[in-house]
């Protein structure tokens, strides 16, 4: 520094502190605002793209150039949800359109020349990703609490050996393994039924799971249980008051990549399920049309897909963010 | 309030110990601290107290029954933790009412007896509020509280003001204190401190390397230590060991200095090293006094100023440097000579072989 320490200075008017220096903060603002717009932009496009198309009609879906104004219409959800014929001359079309005992759907459908004949395959087909995805989500977040727990705890005799052990059932591609699995399914009786995925998806997740949750029960001091336990409580007692309750944050996180894994799995719900026990993923880019390709209906299809990941992320927001964090920081 | 014997408990990790096969009785009412440099086995032996570490070896009774297999919940014994371990996810108050709930107690004898002892600890107007929101030493309060409120037959505590800050940890050192003596409640007290365990124990039980140094009151253990180990950890500064060499009544020192023993330890020594023989002489800063007369002789090395009290640093030679006490008026210049005159009642004799004290009553 050129001044001398003792001589009388102006009191500073700008920061000189190392993080103020750099671009004026309302240039600074404005770049990171701007990045900010197009990752949203770039991320969003898709499904608002595909939030569109579900809500048009066939002939504007198709429509050179794409409209982007357009008059929306349910058209497409009343496709995905029914199996329909077209009939086969104009005339048998006008003439039960013209019959006045038609409940709204039933109109609507009939305006394009086609006739309801039963309820499709697709809300079946969700029903059966509810109960696959959910349930193998149960028992992965379950057992994975419990093992976890177990290694976090406990001196295991061979503990990192059976720890890598779980881990290198997810070391090797899952298509990989399809062949061999379809086999051993059908050999088992375990192909089409609802227990034979969820326990391949139990078994995917529970190593992601134990992982993780280990990662988070480790941070959880051992004296909290350790002080219920001289406090009158039994071990199972002090993991349900004491642990349980301090590690939601990660059961939360689990729960939802446990999830989204068995929500969205396609190949081997592609192999290992027909008609009654298919989920939703393999089904949707198979929906057949009435006589042509019903974008709008795909579109519907993977809009409605999409929701349960939306709600349930939603709901579990809060514990998330921390959720992402919390593990990898580790406290002195 | 219980009595507590330790026979022969011992603690092995693999084939190294973290205790070593110890005997130790605590008796009902009394404030017994263990103290001892991190390693040394005092928190695995006030865990194997408690029950949440298993022994590999040896019996613990509580009132002369044998415990050593229950469960901690069986033992009847409030545990306070160095880093508090309150729920977080509870309130102050829910947290104190915890242990209350694992014994089934009726709701309306729990709202009263949590409110005695929220009462007696000065916490009331924190109750509803959560462990993340409060200072540290409100935390160790309510967790004192959680362990109170059981009215536990030993309370067991691992450093519990370890985590405060230093003007929190003087005034909970009183509390703890005088809560003891209200609820002469025994007392398990586990520090690394030696002033806190000092100010705090009825008897003080020094420890290291998995092994008991010393057990005895706070002034057995400072006047009279067991031996070279306990003698430089108690007291700030611990006690001035100097090497040398005893022959006929006196002791060599370095920096040609002689001190003439006092003949009622005659017979210790000779009996210990013989008439001839190296020795260590131990004395505290306060037992040594500046006297023109005195018989060694160094210079001033530093002083520092401690308020009441002046602490000299003497060089006897290069390598020899003893911490005296002296008064406060007088002024000692860097580098200025110095004789000073040892208490004879004060001084203590160790042997450099076995680092223990001597004792001039014979060895007990």
């Amino acid at each position: 520094m050129g001044t001398r320490a003792s001589a009388p200075r102006a009191p500073a008017t700008i920061s000189t502190r190392v993080d103020k220096v750099g671009l004026r903060p309302k240039v600074t603002r404005a770049i990171r605002a701007f990045v900010v717009v197009i990752l949203t932009v770039l991320i969003l496009l898709p499904v608002v793209w595909m939030v569109m198309t579900s809500l048009k009609s066939p002939s504007d879906v198709v429509a050179v150039p794409p409209k982007i104004i357009f008059e929306p219409s349910i058209e497409s959800f009343i496709f995905l949800v029914t199996e329909r014929v077209q009939f086969p001359t104009r005339q048998e079309a006008d003439e039960f359109r013209a019959r006045d005992d038609l409940k709204w759907y039933e109109e609507k459908v009939a305006e394009r020349g086609q006739k309801i004949t039963r309820v499709g395959d697709f809300p079946k087909q969700l029903r059966n990703s509810f109960i696959i995805a959910g349930t193998s989500t149960i028992f992965s977040v379950l057992f994975g609490v419990l093992s976890a727990y177990a290694f976090s705890r406990f001196r295991i005799p061979g503990e990192g050996d059976l720890l890598f052990f779980i881990l290198s059932t997810r070391m090797l591609p899952p298509v990989a393994v399809t062949i061999p699995i379809f086999l051993m399914y059908r050999e088992l009786g375990l192909d089409n039924t609802y227990f034979g995925l969820i326990l391949l998806y139990t078994t995917f997740n529970l190593s992601f799971s134990v992982w993780l949750l280990k990662g988070f029960i480790d941070e959880i001091p051992k004296e909290y249980e350790e002080a219920a336990l001289v406090d009158g409580y039994t071990r199972l007692q002090a993991f349900r008051k004491v642990v349980l309750p301090q590690a939601v944050t990660g059961i939360a996180a689990t729960t939802v990549f446990c999830f989204i894994f068995a929500w969205n799995e396609y190949a081997f719900a592609a192999m290992l399920t027909s008609d009654a026990t298919r989920t939703a993923p393999p089904s949707i880019p198979s929906i057949q049309g009435v006589g042509r390709i019903e974008w709008e209906t795909i579109a519907a299809a993977s809009l409605v897909f999409l929701m349960p990941v939306v709600i349930v992320t939603f709901a579990l927001r809060k514990h998330l963010l921390r959720g992402v964090t919390f593990g990898a920081i580790r406290k002195g | 309030m219980a009595t507590i014997e330790l026979m022969n408990v011992e603690k092995k990790f693999g084939s190294s110990y973290a205790v070593k096969p110890m005997n130790m009785t605590i008796h009902s009412g009394e404030f017994v601290v263990l103290l001892g440099p991190s390693g040394c086995g005092k928190t695995t032996t006030l865990r194997m107290i408690s029950g949440l570490e298993a022994v590999t070896d040896g019996q613990i009774l509580f009132d002369g029954k044998d415990v050593t297999w229950l469960h901690p919940s069986d033992r009847d014994i409030a545990f306070v933790f160095q880093f508090f371990a309150l729920y977080s996810h509870m309130t102050a108050r829910e947290n104190i009412a915890f242990p209350l709930q694992a014994q089934g107690e009726p709701r309306d004898s729990i709202r009263k007896r949590v409110e005695e002892v929220a009462k007696m600890l000065r916490i009331e107007h924190l109750m509803n509020a959560r462990p993340g929101g409060l200072s540290g030493g409100d935390q160790q309060r309510v967790a004192l509280a959680r362990a109170l409120v059981r009215r536990p037959a030993a309370f067991l505590m691992d450093e519990p003001l370890g985590a405060l800050d230093a003007e929190f940890r003087e005034s909970m050192r009183a509390e703890i204190k005088r809560l003891h003596i209200e609820q002469n409640a025994t007392t398990v007290y586990v520090t690394h401190d030696q002033i806190e365990a000092m100010a705090m124990g009825d008897r003080v039980v020094v420890m290291s390397a998995a092994v008991v140094q010393q057990n005895g009151t706070p002034a057995e253990v400072y006047h009279d230590p067991a031996n070279l180990f306990v003698a430089k950890f108690i007291g700030s500064p611990g006690m001035n060991l100097i090497q040398g060499h005893y022959a006929d009544g006196k002791v060599a020192l370095p920096g040609d200095n002689h001190y003439t023993v006092p003949a009622d330890w005659y017979t210790a020594i000779h009996e210990t090293i013989g008439r001839d023989g190296d020795i260590i002489l131990g004395f505290r800063p306060e037992a040594a006094h500046i006297s023109a007369s005195g018989p060694i002789a160094t210079t001033v090395y530093t002083t520092d100023l401690h308020g009441s009290y002046t602490m000299l640093h003497l060089e006897l030679n290069r390598d020899t440097i003893v911490d005296v006490r002296a008064g406060r008026g007088t002024n000692y210049p860097i580098g200025t000579p110095a004789r000073f005159d040892l208490d004879p009642a004060m001084v203590r004799f160790f042997d450099p072989k076995t680092e223990a004290a001597i004792h001039k009553g014979g060895n007990p």
